[in-house]
């Protein structure tokens, strides 16, 4: 059945009609031409879905866009200011080469972003450990990583 | 597409109770990290969902004025490990919230859903189980209290009247985890998003002189239908000196009342291995914690 949602996503309030079996990822992805938010496993595994839901990092892939009325949604779409300006997630990500095919990138970054505006700082072994809800098949992580330090700092 | 029939988003126990008995054959969802796979792979056709995440009466950490720990069962395991409370009254549920899954998933999977999957492996219950939990589940005539102990009764079963029920809480008695020290130890291929192989939890308050074992609790998950509390080798351990033998003494006890199985995830005897390693470890580090030293 068609329900009606309402969401505040990437700054914007937008009013859809949904269909109750469809995941968020769906929604976002389809409906709203966020393409940023990747399918990869659909089973919670990967990450590559991941987008902020009232600024936590979720898998939008298990979790139906009904539960969504009300809420906040952030995805990469959402980290421009300016035309032609990177979030400093998205720079450090450039800076430090830690995208290969890229496939994995758009989630790692929400979680990035997340773990910035936390306004903390993590040791390595910290990182490693906020990112474990993601799967990259190219770069190892370290760049990842060193990526992530550069914007937190290191503790 | 995920098969749902319908979807119902319920804004208090009573009315999800009421849906319950309004739709035949629903199915209560929560944080949905199980539900939605059970949906994926099928298992779960054609759904009527009931979602309770929008019940606030069902969210956060108190303590009760008698001292008891009340955590409601639609808390998610993220705010179990920020909880002050758990950090300071029962440590090692925050160390054990922090296992589950990744980041993503703690974020909105809850305690009450681990629980009531009833799956053997879950990581929030064998902590609960030391620390001698009970639950609070409501029903049309109100509500019942049952301990986590023997909730249990096969895999993936719980004794929940699914078509009439809701778990709502968790208590942790004061009686049971003032004055106690508690580890868990939990074994997986990789360091995280890891279903466990093994689990142990050990629970334990030293005698005065901090020489002797008072009281022990010793629970095990993955090592037979259901987890597992080991009571006859807590009974025995209750008075024991704080030796190597006593040690080996534990090894030993855990390893006669466990009965794992082959699976893919791990052989029985890699098993038996495990809960033998995790329940010494698990002990020393409560031991430890205690202030208690091996003599
Ligand atoms: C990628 C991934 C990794 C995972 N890793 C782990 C892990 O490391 N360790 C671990 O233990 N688990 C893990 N899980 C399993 C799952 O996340 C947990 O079991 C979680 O706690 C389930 O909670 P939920 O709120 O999402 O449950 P839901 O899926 O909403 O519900 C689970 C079951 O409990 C019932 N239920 C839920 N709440 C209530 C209630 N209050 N009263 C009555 N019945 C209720 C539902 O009807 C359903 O049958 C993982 C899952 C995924 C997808
Ligand atoms: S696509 Fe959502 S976690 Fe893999
Ligand atoms: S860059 Fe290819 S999966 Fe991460």
């Amino acid at each position: 059945m068609i329900k009606i949602v309402h969401m505040h996503v990437n700054g914007t309030d937008v009013e859809l009609g949904v269909d109750e079996g469809e995941s968020l990822t769906d929604t976002l992805r389809n409906r709203l031409g966020l393409t940023s938010v990747k399918k990869g496993c659909e089973a919670g595994e990967c990450g590559a879905c991941t987008i902020l839901l009232d600024g936590k990092s979720v898998n939008s892939c298990i979790y139906l866009t009904v539960w969504a009325d009300g809420h906040t949604i952030l995805t990469v779409e959402g980290l421009q200011r300016n035309p032609g300006e990177l979030h400093p997630v998205q720079q450090a990500f450039v800076d430090e080469a830690a995208v290969q095919c890229g496939f994995c990138t758009p989630g790692l970054i929400m979680t990035g972003v997340e773990i910035a505006n936390s306004g903390e700082t993590y040791t390595r072994e910290e990182l490693r450990e906020l990112i474990s809800g993601h799967l990259c098949r190219c770069t190892g992580y370290e760049n990842i990583l060193n990526a992530l330090e550069k914007v937190v700092g290191k503790k | 597409m995920y098969d749902i029939r319908k979807t119902y988003s319920a804004s208090s126990v009573s009315e999800a109770l009421r849906l319950l008995l309004e739709n035949d054959g629903a199915t209560i969802i929560s944080g949905g990290t199980d539900v939605m796979i059970r949906l994926k792979e099928r298992k779960l056709k054609q759904a009527v969902l009931i979602s309770i995440a929008n019940i606030t009466e069902l969210k956060g950490i108190a303590v009760r004025e008698n001292g008891d720990i009340a955590i409601g069962a639609g808390t998610t395991f993220d705010e179990i490990y920020r909880s002050e409370i758990i950090r300071e009254c029962v440590p090692a549920l925050a160390f054990a919230a922090n296992q589950v899954g990744s980041p993503q998933i703690r974020h909105v999977a809850t305690i009450g859903g681990n629980i009531c999957n009833g799956a053997v492996s879950a990581d929030g219950v064998p902590v609960l189980l030391a620390y001698d939990s009970c639950l609070e589940i409501a029903g049309v005539s109100g509500i019942r209290t049952q301990t986590l102990s023997g909730f249990h009764t096969g895999p993936g079963k719980v004794n929940l009247d699914q078509s009439s029920e809701l778990l709502t809480t968790i208590v942790i008695p004061r009686a049971e985890y003032e004055g106690y020290f508690a580890a868990y130890y939990k074994f997986g291929q990789r360091n995280a998003m890891e279903i466990a192989t093994l689990g142990c939890a050990v629970c334990l308050r030293l005698s005065a002189d901090k020489k002797s074992i008072d009281e022990l609790r010793i629970a095990v998950s993955v090592a037979a239908p259901t987890p597992l509390r080991c009571r006859k080798t807590e009974a025995r351990l209750r008075g024991a000196p704080l030796t190597n033998q006593t040690i080996a003494a534990l090894r030993k006890g855990v390893l006669s009342e466990v009965q794992p199985r082959d699976s893919w995830r791990a052989s029985r005897q890699l098993r038996l291995q495990l809960a033998k390693e995790l329940s010494e470890r698990a002990f020393r580090q409560a031991l430890e914690t205690a202030g208690g030293e091996i003599v």
